[in-house]
């Protein structure tokens, strides 16, 4: 029996033990993960190109793409040996501390639940840009979006991620059509890269745009780390998560780096940079009304996955939250028929509603990058903590990544470029998000925490930590 | 040791702490789209002349952009529409003093009730 079957946990209905379902695998994983993520190929990624021009977008491309190496390697290491749901919640809180777990908790939650946000503002823009309706607003397909995703999600896991795996291979397949059907190993033809990317044009802000465009490099693969969250929910965890979430990158690397390529083939920088829709507009631009289409179904069907897996991670780590009396308990309640955490699933739907109503997309991606971040560098610390406190040989690893501790080092790093790039742009938000991060520490701390049963946090069947 | 046993927390007080989270998130996110702060400094730099020839455009890019619906006079304004990157070093510094801060309390007040943790989990055995 594995460690994480041995320590899955229950929660108790009417003197009847629940636990969340095993019943997923490692396809399942892969479409929770590159589900949440593939939106940002869709819209999201250009925006980098808007801070410093398209080699910057493509430079961060590749460059983000090594920090989220990293976070896949790292996750899959500590994730394949604390296999619990909530992800980098249980991590944080059986190798850093409560108040640690209680912070990563709510980096997952807003990282998640602003994600899911700009995915449904996303497809209720998309809609109403086709209809061309004067007076159409995209209110309706927003609430419509977020209550039907909360619904499916309520009903049940596995089928909320049969769904997503559907509609995510859908999505994918449909960038790889679009890179095939332009003659990627032909210029001039279709793709005007040499015509649109110039020396003068490249990099219009210098190389202070390309630290700028970091921001929004983040969401070519913002949400993969969120395979974690099905840990309680897979059936063989050691093997499904690391397995799922690599193959996962690997599919995302090369959908990023065919994204970019055709889209800076088709359209000016300037364009690029603001459009909400930049595989719709490569479709329309190349002249084909099959592609158009079939590009416009696909903006759609990447918003409706990554929305459907952001709800499905929010509400794990919420529940999570409560079955540890971190919040009030009555989050922890699984559904006795669906075997869902159906409370914490309807507790945020309203918070999406409303800020769905009072955002607009590039503030909704923002906020869900901060919390992004403050989450990576929280894991760069933690595998340094991990390793020193379970030196390799103490426990049982489902896997261990390589090169420790580069890995690690590389992703503060990076982390610590991108708070500079949030700086450029959004300095105060990340100012009033920190803030807000630290008051509510101290109420867990000074308040909160007293509710919480001291030994019960730490779960696995582990030695003492060594230092302690 | 002795093991910790929580007290057990009233309805209502289960009720005023969701609250407290609820409003703390909206203040959180909310304030700063309400006081205007969210966004980078861009702004538009004009041209007397609306060509794409002054706008930096050639051949292919105009006809693109041409396809695309605009004309020079209407991609005049998202064309010179740019970033002016300024480091603002007071509120840098306060950025940087305030991330530093929150993970320091973090790691040390993790570490204090990890210990607590530690202590009944394995002190038990």
């Amino acid at each position: 029996m594995t460690a994480a079957v041995e320590t899955a946990q229950t929660t108790t209905i009417h003197g009847d033990r629940v636990s969340l379902l095993r019943v997923l695998g490692p396809a399942h994983v892969w479409a929770l993960g590159v589900g949440i993520v593939l939106v940002g190929e869709f819209t999201g990624w250009n925006f980098s190109a808007d801070k410093g021009g398209a080699l910057a977008a493509l430079i961060v491309c590749w460059v983000v793409g090594l920090l989220y190496t990293s976070v896949a390697m790292i996750d899959s290491e500590v994730t394949s040996t604390v296999a619990a749901a909530g992800g980098q919640y249980a991590q944080a809180k059986h190798i850093v501390g409560p108040l640690m777990a209680f912070n990563v908790a709510l980096f997952l939650v807003f990282a998640y639940t602003m994600l899911e946000v700009s995915d449904a503002i996303l497809l209720g823009d998309t809609i109403v840009a086709k209809a061309g309706i004067e007076g159409l607003t995209h209110n309706s397909f927003i609430a419509a979006t977020i209550v039907v995703l909360a619904w499916l999600n309520y009903r049940g896991v596995l089928m909320t991620l049969n769904v997503n795996f559907v509609i995510t291979a859908i999505a994918y397949v449909s960038i790889v059509i679009l890179f095939f059907s332009v003659s990627p190993w032909t210029q001039g033809a279709v793709l005007k890269l040499n015509e649109l990317v110039t020396p003068a044009n490249a990099l219009p802000y210098g190389w202070i745009g390309v630290i700028a465009a970091f921001q929004f490099g983040i969401w070519y693969y913002l949400g993969i780390e969120g395979t974690t969250q099905a840990a309680e929910e897979v059936r063989s965890p050691a093997r499904s998560l690391p397995y799922g979430t690599m193959a996962g990158m690997i599919t995302l690397l090369i959908a990023a780096a065919m994204t970019w390529y055709v889209c800076a083939s088709l359209m000016p920088w300037e364009y690029l940079g603001i459009t909400y829709y930049p595989l719709w507009d490569a479709g329309k631009l190349t002249g084909s009304p099959l592609l158009e289409n079939l590009l416009f179904i696909a903006t759609l069907l990447a918003a409706l996955a990554s929305a459907n897996g952001c709800i499905n991670d929010a509400a794990r780590a919420w529940f999570s939250l409560g079955r540890d009396r971190y919040l009030p308990s009555w989050f922890s309640a699984v559904h006795p028929k669906y075997r869902t955490p159906y409370r914490s699933i309807l507790f945020l739907l309203p918070i999406a509603l409303a800020f769905a109503f009072i955002a607009d997309l590039n503030q909704a991606i923002t906020f869900s990058i901060l919390s992004g971040v403050l989450q990576y560098t929280f894991m760069s610390i933690n595998i340094m903590m991990f390793r020193k406190k379970w030196p390799l040989g103490s426990i049982r690893r489902g896997y261990t990544h390589p090169f420790h501790p580069l890995p690690a080092i590389v992703l503060f790093c990076l982390c610590m470029v991108t708070f500079f790039a949030i700086f450029l742009g959004f300095g105060s938000q990340l100012i009033a998000m920190t803030v807000f991060y630290f008051l509510i520490s101290l109420w867990f701390h000074f308040y909160r925490y007293k509710f919480v049963r001291r030994g019960d946090q730490f779960s696995m069947p582990w030695p003492k930590p060594q230092g302690y | 040791m002795a093991r910790y046993t929580p007290p057990e927390q009233s309805k209502a007080g289960q009720i005023l702490d969701i609250a407290v989270v609820v409003v703390a998130i909206f203040v959180a996110l909310w304030l700063p789209l309400k006081l205007g702060f969210a966004g980078a400094a861009k702004s538009i730099d004009p041209l007397d002349a609306k060509t794409w020839d002054a706008l930096g455009q050639n051949a292919t890019m105009a006809s693109i952009w041409e396809k695309l619906g605009y004309t020079p006079e209407t991609a005049h304004d998202i064309i010179q529409n740019r970033f002016h990157y300024i480091i603002d070093w007071p509120t840098l510094i306060i950025m940087a003093i305030v991330l530093i801060a929150y993970f320091v309390f973090l790691f040390r007040a993790s570490d204090k009730e990890y210990r607590e943790v530690i202590n009944e989990k394995f002190d038990d055995k």
